[in-house]
């Protein structure tokens, strides 16, 4: 496998460009692995490549029943921050932050990672409270966040729209310059390749149908392309966790919804970087080709359909129009939905299972994305020692028998309630 | 949108109506603390079929089970209930 450089580009200007091979191959799957990864997206590529790379465990297969980085990992909105109130969250987030910004370098692959800013507004004394604490709580944890007057929010994005008449006023904003916005694909692409490169199997079009015990243990997975023997089997599935984990009799404290998000036409610059709300629920980028990129709520109902309803993303774009007007000049390019499991502290869930064998890494809510290398790092961590990182150790699926939960809303127990 | 056929106000949009919660997760009052946790942050969160309450929230406020395909959206049966009839 060549390493990319400019010097593979400028070498191709005199062969038509026709020496670029394949980024990972397309092996059949073997009879038995050390680890085999349920799951295709950043996550459980991430947790192949450091699996290979850090603690040299190179028997690894990565099964994606679709086509890798098809799922979640094709479905956010990219948004990359590590602004959590709770030490365990910001802690973790920031580990990953630090792993976004060198990511490009370590995997030779250009996750084109942008800081270009994650700002979130207030409108209210309360809105500005609760920014000053998170701002403050981060800040004591050494992770930069900067607390901003509305004159300093005006200034950095020019196009919100700052009146005392406006629908939602703002009030001032608390911003994580650091925060920013990577390319979705190539996460998961430059995972792929690095990991194939170390040795790992990666096998799409490859859906696990069970589970293959002896005694309580797991110690294989039968597939739509045959049985496969395992040391340690890893659930990293995201939206259909419950579904996976359910083949092993587990129930989780988790429900499967629909988030949605939508792309307009390209535009010149216009948002600057990225634009959230403490009080409302959207969030509003500009990617790289134009489109302003717009999420918000979850469809607050089960679902597995990967698709959601328009009424939820009119919500989402009514709160975008209010907080920047400019937005309703444009037309929609495109809307997605993924399946989120929407876990019921609003926190991820990463170690072991009541299962012998049996690994869980999902739980992830619609914050994905932003943790998929330290995700990788901790999960790929556990699997390695059986005993969990000490920064995915909170996050254990015991911790809600025991009411230890991380809410970082402090919305309750109802995925749909918060 | 899903087009839900209330058991008192008949065929109404969805945007009437709120999802609470799956049926299996109802707690019992009456409930042991470990059977009550259970039911709190276990949920068989099928790839399928599931029985779910709802609420028809913006019409006659009234409670009602829904029997619901995950993938398809597809609604099996809905009956009405109130607390006393849940499972």
């Amino acid at each position: 496998m060549t390493r990319y450089s400019a010097l593979g580009l400028v070498r191709g200007v005199f062969n038509g460009q026709s020496h670029w091979q394949p980024a990972w191959r397309d092996p059949e799957p073997k009879a038995n692995y050390d680890i085999v990864i349920i799951g295709g997206g950043g996550h459980g590529l991430a947790t192949a490549y450091y699996l290979a790379s850090v603690h040299g465990i190179r028997n690894v297969v990565v099964l994606e029943k679709g086509w890798i980085g098809g799922g979640n990992t094709g479905r956010n909105t990219t948004l990359v921050r590590s602004n959590y109130r709770l030490p365990q969250l910001h802690n973790f987030f920031e580990f990953g932050l630090k792993m976004w910004e060198h990511l490009s370098d370590e995997l030779n692959y250009n996750v084109m990672f942008s800081p270009r800013g994650a700002l979130m507004l207030g409108h209210s004394d309360a809105d500005m409270t609760m920014l000053a604490q998170r701002g403050d709580a981060m800040r004591v944890s050494g992770i930069d966040s900067e607390l901003l007057s509305r004159d300093q929010v005006a200034k950095l994005e020019p196009l919100l729209d700052m009146s005392r008449s406006a629908r939602f006023p703002i009030e001032g904003g608390l911003i994580q310059r650091r925060g920013g916005t990577a390319r979705h694909d190539a996460v998961a692409w430059g995972y792929a390749r690095g990991a194939d490169r170390l040795g790992v199997d990666i096998i799409q079009k490859c859906e696990v149908t069970g589970f293959v015990r002896e005694g309580d243990a797991v110690v294989g997975v039968e597939t739509s392309r045959g049985r496969i023997g395992a040391g340690r089997v890893a659930i990293c599935v995201a939206g259909n966790s419950g579904h996976v984990a359910a083949m092993a009799g587990l129930k989780l404290p988790v429900e499967s919804q629909t988030l949605q998000a939508l792309v307009s036409e390209g535009v010149k610059p216009m948002i600057n970087g990225v634009i959230m709300s403490q009080s409302l629920h959207c969030y509003i980028s500009q990617s790289d080709k134009g489109g302003i990129v717009m999420g918000g709520d979850p469809d607050n109902w089960p679902s597995y359909a990967q698709r959601g309803q328009p009424m939820v993303t009119a919500g989402a774009i009514a709160q975008a129009i209010a907080l920047v007007p400019a937005l309703s000049r444009l037309r929609m390019l495109r809307t997605w939905g993924g399946v989120t499991d929407m876990s019921f502290d609003g926190s991820p869930i990463i170690g072991t299972t009541p299962v012998p064998g049996l690994y869980l890494n999902g739980g992830w809510c619609y914050g994905g994305f932003k943790a998929t290398p330290a995700s990788g790092w901790t999960y790929a961590h556990t699997l390695a020692t059986g005993a969990p990182h000490v920064l995915n150790a909170p996050f254990d699926l015991a911790r809600f028998r025991r009411g230890d939960t991380i809410d970082e809303s402090g919305a309750g127990p109802m995925p749909n309630h918060r | 949108m899903m087009l839900i056929s209330c058991p008192h106000c008949g065929p109404r949009a969805q945007a009437e109506f709120t999802y609470e919660r799956t049926a299996d997760s109802v707690i019992q009052p009456d409930a042991a603390p470990a059977e009550a946790i259970e039911h709190l942050i276990a949920r068989a969160n099928p790839r399928g079929l599931d029985d779910e309450v709802w609420r028809h929230t913006f019409g006659c406020r009234a409670w009602l089970v829904m029997t619901r395909h995950r993938v398809t959206h597809a609604i099996e049966a809905i009956r009405a209930v109130g607390p006393e009839a849940l499972p």
